[in-house]
């Protein structure tokens, strides 16, 4: 068969039936201030890395709870651990450890 | 002295204000429409947030009411009418003369079929608050239609709240945190159990209320902003739902073994009537206009017309417990200097 060269267009949809959440279960496991982010933004407000780079430890932490490890694996990379955002945090997450956590679940994968 | 006031309504506010009534001296006609006192709470099996159950308010309320007070019971009120500085209330055919009215007529739950994208009454899966609270009290955890247990449940917020296009433009108030609680609950029914809450904003205004939301994301219930969008069934009368996932900004889908509709508070259709004999108008929501909003929460502009309870728009048990002693102290005031 002549192959033209089509393929579907990748989906941007969340797929939540397809989605693998073992990383969210890891880290929620390890550490379940995980799971207390409210989404207000104050960690990527105050993050000094995210004044350099794009980076969002808000973000991240939502591409884990939708599956997407790689993209927060990635993601993770970019902070410097300086703590900053732990001391902004309403609702006392971890963030400095949820970033060691994903960087541990890194190595293991 | 034997001064009648009528009370209409026999929730939570009606109780209240009838006990409060009959302590300060006066003959009280409680008039109910159903065959049982107690309202929408007397039908559900847990409160927030201490999740006391419901039997344990509504029997104390009962219980002070019990033949103190004179109960009519599958009473619907069919007319009211002055008569020489008093009023004249028909029930059943039968007429009794009352000083004062507390309007305390209550509200009723969104009518969910009306949000038809949401196939309530068409999928069979797909139920409202109430129905899982009664499968609470039936169960002790929610059940499919097949008798299953659903192993994943998606709670829905704001259906018949916030939204212009069913004419509920505001919010009930009440649903956000009762959506919580029954996430709890549904974990602690069923702790292997994935449950989704779809919000807008959790609006978690009273006191206990964020630490009961804090309590359900530790017990691992997954919260995601963003308004349902439509329902579809599925292979095993299960249910497709789509949203937005508002903090991605992209669609998100999912298949779940139930829906659970958090149903907002609406105006109850039968106060309309009563209002036009009294000679009142709702405010824009549909609910029972107060006189002043601020100042006199419970009069009304009609003159021994007074209100409590959630007939005045969404409350909750505590709001309603407290217009009704309110309610009943002004009664109190315009019957001593009337």
């Amino acid at each position: 068969m002549v192959n033209f060269g089509y393929t579907p267009l990748p989906t941007h949809i969340h797929d939540m039936d397809k989605a693998s959440l073992t990383l969210a279960d890891s880290i929620s496991f390890e550490d379940a201030s995980f799971n207390l982010c409210i989404a207000c933004g104050s960690c990527t407000a105050t993050c000094t890395a995210g004044s350099f780079t794009n980076f969002s430890f808000r973000q991240m932490c939502h591409q884990i709870k939708r599956g997407e490890s790689k993209q927060a694996i990635a993601e993770s990379e970019k902070c410097m651990l300086c703590g900053k955002c732990t001391l902004a945090c309403p609702r006392n997450v971890n963030t400095r450890n949820i970033i060691r956590l994903v960087r541990k679940a890194n190595q293991t994968i | 002295m034997n001064k009648i006031v009528a009370v209409i309504g026999g929730g939570v506010a009606g109780l209240e204000t009838s006990i409060q009534l009959e302590k300060l001296g006066y003959k009280v006609n409680l008039y109910e429409k159903d065959s049982e006192l107690g309202g929408h709470a007397g039908k559900w099996d847990r409160l927030f947030p201490n999740r006391r159950h419901a039997t344990e308010v509504i029997d104390s309320l009962t219980s002070r009411i019990k033949d103190k007070v004179q109960i009519n019971l599958v009473a619907t009120v069919n007319q009211i009418k002055r008569e020489n500085g008093s009023f004249l209330v028909e029930a059943n055919g039968k007429s009794q003369k009352a000083d004062a009215i507390v309007l305390t007529t209550g509200f009723e739950l969104f009518p969910a079929s009306k949000k038809e994208e949401y196939g309530y009454g068409i999928f069979d899966n797909v139920i409202t608050s109430a129905e899982l609270e009664k499968m609470f009290a039936d169960h002790g955890k929610p059940q499919s239609t097949t008798g299953k247990t659903p192993e994943k449940i998606a709670i829905i917020h704001c259906v018949g709240s916030r939204d212009e296009k069913v004419n509920r433009p505001y919010c009930s108030k009440v649903c956000c945190v009762t959506a919580v609680k029954q996430a709890i609950e549904i974990k602690e029914a069923i702790p292997t159990a994935e449950v989704y809450c779809f919000y807008m904003d959790l609006r978690m205004f009273g006191p206990g209320y964020e630490d009961l939301y804090k309590e359900a994301q530790v017990k691992g219930v997954n919260f995601i902003r963003g308004r349902l969008s439509e329902t579809s069934e599925m292979e095993g009368s299960r249910v497709l739902i789509k949203a937005e996932d508002t903090l991605s900004s992209k669609p998100l889908k999912m298949t779940v073994d139930m829906v659970v509709l958090m149903v907002g508070m609406s105006p109850l259709p039968s106060t309309e009537k009563i209002l036009k004999d009294l000679e009142l108008s709702p405010n824009n929501d549909g609910f029972v206009q107060v006189k002043d909003y601020h100042l006199e929460p419970t009069h009304t502009k009609a003159e021994g017309v007074f209100v409590a309870g959630a007939c005045t728009g969404p409350n909750n048990i505590t709001d309603s417990v407290n217009a009704a002693h309110s309610a009943a102290l002004e009664v109190h005031k315009y019957l001593t200097s009337k």
